[in-house]
């Protein structure tokens, strides 16, 4: 039985002027139990809609979501009690410490006398001395720590992080997947997004790609990376690129990556930035990584592509 | 503690910890309006024989302040945890409609009666009414504080913005506590504003609480009691029923 298993989900939110977003369009696809699993697209993509919808936050418009083998809506119950979900925004209770915060949230579970696993999260996410101290006192990377806790107080057996390391700092990033890596070894299961693309290369074994609502590549890390063009020509320019490069050219401020597959695609680039006039630095060749799949995944998945 | 009565402690501790504000503030604006109303009222007014009208007052001030706060209670917490997005920790529970239900509701009623304990306490030092019947004081505090904290779940889950729940706040609420006899007997209205009175489910509460203390009133406590019960069980069933379905909580 799948960890997560989401069938045919699809979601429209009427907007203004009678219209209709669709959100979620027909995504079918299961996580294996033990699994670290990376669910990956840009903003608008439908990642936070189908997490809502797992975790009961938001009705599908059509379409099944089962936890371990509990629909997400009409046995709830079960479904919940499997699942500890990390929300994407910095909220909190602020007439509460941490505590009592994570004392609460076994509670609402319905586990009591908590306070050995509650310690060993406070220590593990480094907020041991943090315990007594009010939500409101605490800085981003710490209240982010306490929304991890909050996601494990009941020792949920599928974890849910919705971009949890979104402008937190390199000590956290670090303090939190060590943690997660853990967790996973001990088996449970993993569902993250993130935006940091080389985070979810170094973790998740398996990735989905969504874009427009629908997911446009299904595959294990290790194949997605093997598929993508071999290597990847770098260099700094001084100038702007001739437009035949440019479109397939991903751009950092001066710094210039291209896909190629062998030593004349990067003969002709050289050549050709050579015959615009433009200054060629710190020239490398390096493998093609997640983010260079990424982006040729959504650049063949065109808005038109997708919504046909 | 667990399920629905950890949730119930949390609503507890939440207006607990603010008690200055949640619970002594209504205190001092309840005895606010017995020096002013009661003083210069005592020698114009007289309800009933025998019994001072600072004495009647009493039991009107403290059944407003349970009302009102009950409905505080479940609706500020609700429109606060909303705005701020921590709703978020209990929307992920495994908790049912009904444990909300029960858990906002008795802590309204928990808010209600200390605030209406505290008012007693500080009012009665003015004019002190009898006690004729607990039983019937109990069951008018407890089953008015239930009824506006379901009206403040209602209200919590409807308000989109603190402006919205203000005008609920100071155009229903409001209204509806001044004109139900708080602070004169509906007996002394024209007949056509004592025909609307009748309309208001907050005049029995109030007329069947303060027979408690007098052992008068202006309808049957039976009559109060049947029609506030009535109200509680339509009150409850519109709530119970937008927790069910989420409404603006789950789109």
């Amino acid at each position: 039985m799948p960890a997560i298993s989401f069938q045919s989900v699809s979601k429209t939110y009427p907007v203004a002027h009678g219209g209709a977003l669709r959100a979620l369009d027909g995504v079918s696809f299961d996580i294996e139990e033990g699994e670290f699993f990376g669910l990956l697209g840009p903003n608008g993509a439908g990642k936070t809609t189908l997490i809502s919808v797992l975790a009961g936050l938001v009705r599908p418009t059509a379409g099944r979501v089962a936890v371990r083998g509990f629909d997400v809506q009409s046995q709830y119950v079960q479904a919940r009690r499997q699942l500890g979900v990390v929300p994407q925004e910095l909220v909190f209770d602020p007439f509460f410490n941490v505590r009592e915060t994570l004392r609460l949230q076994s509670g609402y579970f319905g586990v009591a006398h908590n306070d050995d696993w509650i310690d060993e999260l406070l220590a593990s996410l480094g907020l041991a001395d943090k315990a007594d101290s009010n939500m409101r006192q605490l800085s981003g990377g710490m209240k982010r720590r306490v929304l991890v806790a909050q996601a494990l107080v009941h020792k949920p057996p599928v974890i849910v992080l919705d971009e949890p390391t979104a402008g937190v700092d390199v000590e956290l990033r670090q303090t939190l997947w060590q943690f997660i890596a853990r967790l996973n070894r001990q088996g449970h299961t993993v569902l993250l997004t993130t935006h940091y693309l080389e985070e979810a290369e170094a973790l998740c074994s398996r990735i989905a790609m969504l874009k427009a609502g629908q997911v446009v590549a299904l595959e294990r890390t290790s194949e997605l990376l093997r598929a993508a063009s071999s290597n990847v020509l770098r260099f700094k320019v001084d100038g702007e690129l001739p437009p035949q490069f440019a479109a397939k050219a991903r751009v950092t401020g001066r710094v210039v990556q291209l896909p190629a597959a062998d030593a004349h695609a990067i003969e002709r680039y050289l050549a050709g930035v050579r015959e615009a006039g433009l200054r060629v630095e710190d020239v490398e060749i390096r493998k093609a990584d997640l983010e260079d799949v990424f982006l040729d995944v959504m650049s063949k998945h065109g808005p038109q592509a997708v919504t046909a | 503690m667990t399920g629905w009565r950890t949730l119930f402690y949390k609503e507890v501790l939440r207006f607990w910890k603010v008690s200055f504000q949640t619970v002594a503030a209504p205190v001092l604006t309840a005895v606010l309006y017995m020096l002013i109303f009661g003083h210069v009222l005592q020698d114009h007014v007289k309800v009933y024989d025998k019994i001072s009208y600072t004495a009647f007052l009493v039991p009107g001030l403290v059944m407003m302040s349970v009302l009102q706060n009950s409905f505080a209670n479940s609706s500020s917490s609700l429109i606060q945890s909303k705005i701020m997005g921590s709703l978020v920790f209990v929307l992920l529970t495994p908790l049912s409609h009904w444990s909300w239900f029960v858990a906002y509701v008795a802590s309204s009623v928990a808010r209600g009666l200390a605030v209406g304990a505290g008012v007693f306490a500080v009012t009665a030092l003015f004019g002190r009414p009898g006690i004729v019947a607990p039983l019937w004081i109990f069951a008018f505090a407890l089953l008015g504080a239930a009824m506006l904290g379901a009206l403040g779940i209602i209200a919590g889950l409807w308000a989109e913005k603190f402006d919205q729940m203000a005008a609920f706040q100071n155009f229903v609420i409001m209204p509806m506590t001044f004109l139900s006899g708080v602070f004169y007997s509906i007996h002394s209205l024209p007949s056509f504003w004592q025909d609307v009175s009748h309309l208001n489910p907050f005049f029995y509460m109030i007329d069947g609480f303060r027979y408690g203390f007098f052992g008068v009133s202006d309808v049957s406590p039976w009559l109060s009691l049947a029609i506030v019960g009535v109200a509680f069980v339509a009150v409850s069933a519109v709530a119970v029923h937008l927790l069910r379905i989420g409404y603006k909580i789950r789109s």
